[in-house]
């Protein structure tokens, strides 16, 4: 007895290979899972509840899997819609259901499961010591929370069994740990825990734990003393280095995991080949623990930016730039401060040099000289867009002709287009890095059933 | 008795940096030979991380991976991910900085 999960790719709009795919449903999976989302792309898709991806990518990808769900009659589970997993990205992939559903003509149960908070309700749970900081954490208090755009708690697995066991076909979760979506069911089911978190962690990036990641397609196999995890295009293998590899795949700490209800360790998992695409682990423990805790993120605005580039070729004002730059920025802001009375704490500017430090800035250890030509970005972050574009109006001469001395010609640099400013709209930051302690694990939750009954 | 300069990438077989959530970094550096391995466990101590990045040693957790010959290093990150200061957006530039180390 054991416990199958198909994972047609990391996420949904990343694409997937159909013949791997199809070599995946002839395996008879008992469900199919896939994650909406994460945070990697930075804090605007929360901060806005907007996805990352191509729509009409992610209905094409989404269409497909329906129809697969339907063909082998399991459900189909999809964790943090939306990249950023709102409640409005939920209601997103419900309308997407509905269209398709009515457009192939499909009967399907239809499980809703927002984890959006309100300021309130963060507000209330901090007054009543049920929110703490993990490290490092932004600070939070009840005013900055109302500045909050959204606020999301990750999901663990007992929303999902719960939608499971209200016979749910398909399962549209807001934001929720990758590994909840796949572990729900096994753990249902009595595998080992350990091997069902464990075995989730390393399913949820589909093939990447292959040799072909871009193949997308995994099969995860789960019962009561570990799991064996197979890739399904023929040219991608799983090889225990592969396999216990991914463990350190964008976590901190390689063998312990945290997650909603426990912890997974994996110090003491063993990998071994089954044959040379199948890879077997067991060992691998949960630990749970007293309270139920989940993680909480949010996001805010915390501005609105117009940025500008020249790119400089002249060879002496390469060399210098760093001192031009500085001089440009002086210049700049005394000017700002001045002229337009703003004052130094409603904006920002920042200059990267392109061709010597953008990318990693103070940490730049490079010595390798000079390169041919260098691009200035500068990067205003002010109240409104106006200010922000008005800044980048006063700052525009300087960008263009400012000279190392007073005593030389006026240079004129490179600007790419006309105008020379660009308007970025809102930008956001994270605002969480907290854990809550939850009194059970479904309630804050909210759930909703529908059918559609298009068959 | 003269030592050949290598860099990082040249004794590895793979350094990457990727984001683990918004806060944090981590950079695994992997190797094919058990004794570039071990040399380098030695070099790339937590002390000598923390003068290279330029970060106290409280912000960087550090591990050794004996049966995979990988040395991972987390990091807390200075500019939270998607900040208006943020350079690199998935964090994975940082690994220049560690294949282009000159190791002897």
């Amino acid at each position: 007895m054991s416990t199958k999960i198909l994972v047609p790719s990391g996420v949904l709009g990343l694409g997937f290979d159909q013949k791997a795919l199809n070599l995946g449903l002839k395996r008879c999976p008992d469900i199919i899972c896939i994650d909406g989302g994460s945070t990697d792309s930075g804090p605007f898709y929360l901060g806005t509840g907007t996805t990352k991806y191509s729509s009409e990518i992610c209905k094409l990808e989404w269409k497909t899997l329906m129809k697969a769900r339907e063909q082998i009659g399991v459900p189909l589970v999809i964790g943090t819609c939306g990249t950023c997993g709102t409640n409005n990205m939920v209601d997103w992939m419900f309308d997407m259901t509905h269209s398709i559903a009515k457009e192939i003509n499909q009967k399907v149960r239809v499980a809703r499961i927002y984890s959006e908070k309100s300021a309130e309700q963060l507000k209330e749970a901090l007054s009543s010591g049920k929110v703490f900081p993990l490290e490092p954490a932004p600070d939070i208090d009840q005013r900055k929370i109302d500045t909050f755009t959204h606020i999301v708690s990750l999901a663990g697995a007992e929303p999902f069994q719960d939608a499971l066991n209200k016979g749910a076909d398909i399962i549209l979760a807001g934001r929720s740990t990758d590994t909840a979506i796949i572990s729900a069911l096994p753990l249902m089911r009595g595998e080992n825990p350990g091997a069902c978190w464990h075995g989730a962690k390393i399913a949820e990036c589909g093939a990447f734990c292959s040799s072909n990641p871009s193949s997308g397609v995994i099969l995860l196999e789960v019962d009561k003393n570990g799991f064996t995890v197979e890739a399904m295009a023929k040219e991608a293998f799983c090889t225990p280095r592969s396999v216990s590899a991914h463990m350190l795949y964008e976590n901190a700490d390689p063998f312990s995991l945290h997650e909603p209800g426990g912890t997974l360790e994996v110090k003491e998992a063993s990998y071994k080949s089954l044959d040379e695409r199948r890879v077997r682990v067991i060992g691998s423990k949960w630990m749970p623990s007293s309270n139920y805790k989940v993680k909480l993120e949010g996001a805010r605005k915390v501005g609105y930016q117009t940025t500008m580039l020249a790119i400089i070729r002249q060879n002496r004002y390469v060399k210098e730039a760093k001192k031009w730059s500085k001089k440009l920025y002086g210049l700049g802001v005394e000017k700002i401060v001045s002229v337009m009375n703003i004052p130094k704490e409603e904006f920002t500017i920042d200059i990267r040099l392109i061709g010597y430090d953008a990318t990693l800035g103070h940490l730049e250890k490079s010595k390798k000289g000079t390169p041919n030509e260098l691009g200035v970005l500068i990067i205003i972050t002010a109240q409104s867009q106006e200010i922000a574009t008005e800044i980048s109006r006063l700052l525009n001469p300087y960008l263009l002709h400012l000279p190392l001395t007073d005593q030389e010609d006026l240079p004129t640099f490179a600007f790419p287009y006309a105008p020379a400013h660009t308007e970025r709209g809102s930008v956001f930051e994270f605002t969480l890095n907290h854990i809550q302690i939850l009194d059970d694990p479904i309630s804050g939750f909210e759930q909703k059933l529908d059918e559609f009954n298009f068959g | 008795m003269s030592s050949i300069l290598a860099n990082l990438k040249q004794i590895t077989s793979k350094i990457r940096s990727k984001n683990a959530g918004p806060f944090w970094i981590t950079i695994d550096i992997f190797f094919d030979k058990a004794d570039s391995y071990k040399k380098v466990k030695k070099t790339l101590s937590l002390d000598f991380v923390s003068k290279y990045l330029n970060l106290p040693q409280k912000y960087i957790k550090r591990f050794e991976l004996d049966s995979l010959k990988v040395i991972k290093i987390s990091i807390q990150r200075a500019v939270t991910q998607g900040n208006i200061f943020d350079r690199d957006l998935h964090g994975a530039q940082l690994a220049n900085l560690f294949s282009e180390l000159e190791i002897n």
